[in-house]
């Protein structure tokens, strides 16, 4: 055989050395770029994390909650469910490519529907997530550098002194103040204000004062793994001396819980994986009906299916990691 | 294409009759670990709270559970396993190599500058 000949079959195309189609090879590659993004998110916050490392969010303390279960603590739950939630739309979708292998038409249909289902339910519990950790639950009081100082109680549970959260809504005193909102209407027209906290600084100290048992627990975290709790003359010294602002829940600037920056992180990374899964949604509704208009049974082939369950997989993937650092370690 | 699904996990240990059932059989799998997971995050048990180089034994446990668990997500679910060697190398050589390596300069940079706030003269503590 000459060599033109030759040269014409390796470099005329129709050759597959990797026995994929180009397809599914670039949604391989665009799914190694995609986890380098995500990669990059969860490293930065493992460089904040190890930045303030004794004085970091501990996961257990933020996501307590669980729908329909009010001041119910349990941690964790609500996460493992969605985690499942995610793993059981991850196997109707490889069982859909399964189906389109042998080109059951009734059974792909099906099991994209289940996939689209799970993925919504992963959606709302998201957003359930969201809403719970942006209302917060107790409040606190940021310090002049930005620290956070939470309020509690010790109890006796099973023969043994529990610190136990108290709310600032439940002790700081309410007195009458002539602070108010500044409107565009009236004050200056061309500048707006942030909502006024709930409480000033000023109430939380009555509201201490008047509570003897009320101690303040602060960020840093003590060689038994927990936040260390000030002694009663020290909760007053902070307070008074050093705090500034009363926050509740969490948004991009303020983080009841602790560092601002985990608040930052979680919705940044948490958003990015939901806004993955919602476009994923979107995707596998178009495949699904096109599965329904029978498109892939003219065409003999349901690959379709194939690249868009790599796609929804991966999302799935991702969420494993991010269950991990996020709510694990 | 339906006939040339690998149908053993573990290295063989565990063989199915048909792909489906291996799907099922992973699920099985992953619930199982999900479930340990989230025991030992709840219960978190006194003995695996040593240090191993630089981080609790626990948080190890959980970061190689992770892993055990994305490699039967892309290995079963995303048939990694049928795919060919040099599809798979380089999808997932090319990711792990860059990952670690991010991984190890970020986090030795954070634990530099804990250390600068921690023992400098920058004071954070007010």
């Amino acid at each position: 055989m000459s060599t033109a000949v030759v040269e014409g079959k390796t470099w005329g195309g129709g050759n597959q050395p990797l026995k994929a189609s180009y397809g599914k090879m670039m949604m391989w590659f665009f799914i190694v770029s995609d986890a380098l993004t995500f990669s990059g998110f969860l490293a930065a916050y493992g460089f904040s994390r190890y930045k303030f490392i004794d004085a970091w969010p501990i996961a257990d303390e933020v996501f307590t909650h669980f729908p329909f279960l009010h001041g119910v603590d349990a941690p964790m739950y609500y996460v493992a469910f969605m985690t499942f939630v995610l793993i059981m739309s991850s196997v109707t979708m490889v069982l859909a490519v399964d189906a389109g292998h042998h080109l059951n038409k009734a059974k792909v249909t099906l099991y994209m529907f289940l996939t689209i289902i799970g993925g919504l339910i992963f959606v709302g519990s998201q957003a359930w997530e969201w809403n719970t950790f942006i209302k917060g639950d107790y409040g606190a009081v940021q310090t002049k550098g930005g620290n956070i100082l939470q309020f509690g109680h010790y109890t006796e549970k099973d023969g043994e002194q529990v610190f136990k959260r108290v709310a600032v809504r439940d002790f700081a005193i309410t007195t009458a103040s002539e602070r108010t909102q500044h409107e565009r209407k009236n004050g200056l027209w061309y500048v707006d204000e942030a909502p006024l906290p709930p409480y000033t600084v000023g109430e939380v100290v009555e509201g201490l004062e008047a509570n003897e048992d009320i101690l303040v627990r602060t960020q840093i975290i003590n060689e038994e793994g927990e936040k260390t709790v000030l002694s009663r003359a020290e909760s007053l010294r902070q307070i008074k001396e050093n705090g500034k602002l009363v926050v509740e829940g969490a948004n991009l600037k303020v983080n009841e819980y602790g560092s601002p920056l985990f608040a930052d992180f979680f919705f940044f990374i948490t958003g990015f994986h939901g806004f993955h899964v919602f476009s994923g949604v979107v995707i596998n509704i178009i495949i699904f009906f096109n599965v329904v208009l029978g498109t892939y049974e003219k065409r003999k082939s349901y690959e379709m299916v194939e690249k868009v369950g790599l796609y929804w997989h991966f999302v799935d993937l991702v969420w494993v990691f991010v269950f991990t650092f996020f709510y694990l370690v | 294409m339906a006939q040339d699904h690998k149908l053993e996990i573990f290295r063989g240990l565990w063989k199915f009759k048909s792909n489906t059932q291996k799907i099922w059989g992973v699920l099985a799998f992953l619930t199982f670990v999900t479930i340990i997971e989230v025991a030992l995050g709840i219960f978190k048990p006194e003995s695996l709270m040593g240090k191993f180089l630089g981080m609790k034994l626990l948080n190890w446990i959980f970061i190689i559970l992770t892993i055990v668990k994305a490699y039967y997500i892309t290995w079963d679910f995303m048939h990694m396993r049928d795919e060919t060697k040099g599809l798979r190398r380089a999808v997932v050589w090319t990711a792990i190599f860059l990952i670690l390596y991010l991984i190890f300069i970020l986090l030795q940079e954070g634990g530099y500058v804990f250390d600068v706030y921690d023992e400098g003269y920058i004071k954070r503590d007010f």
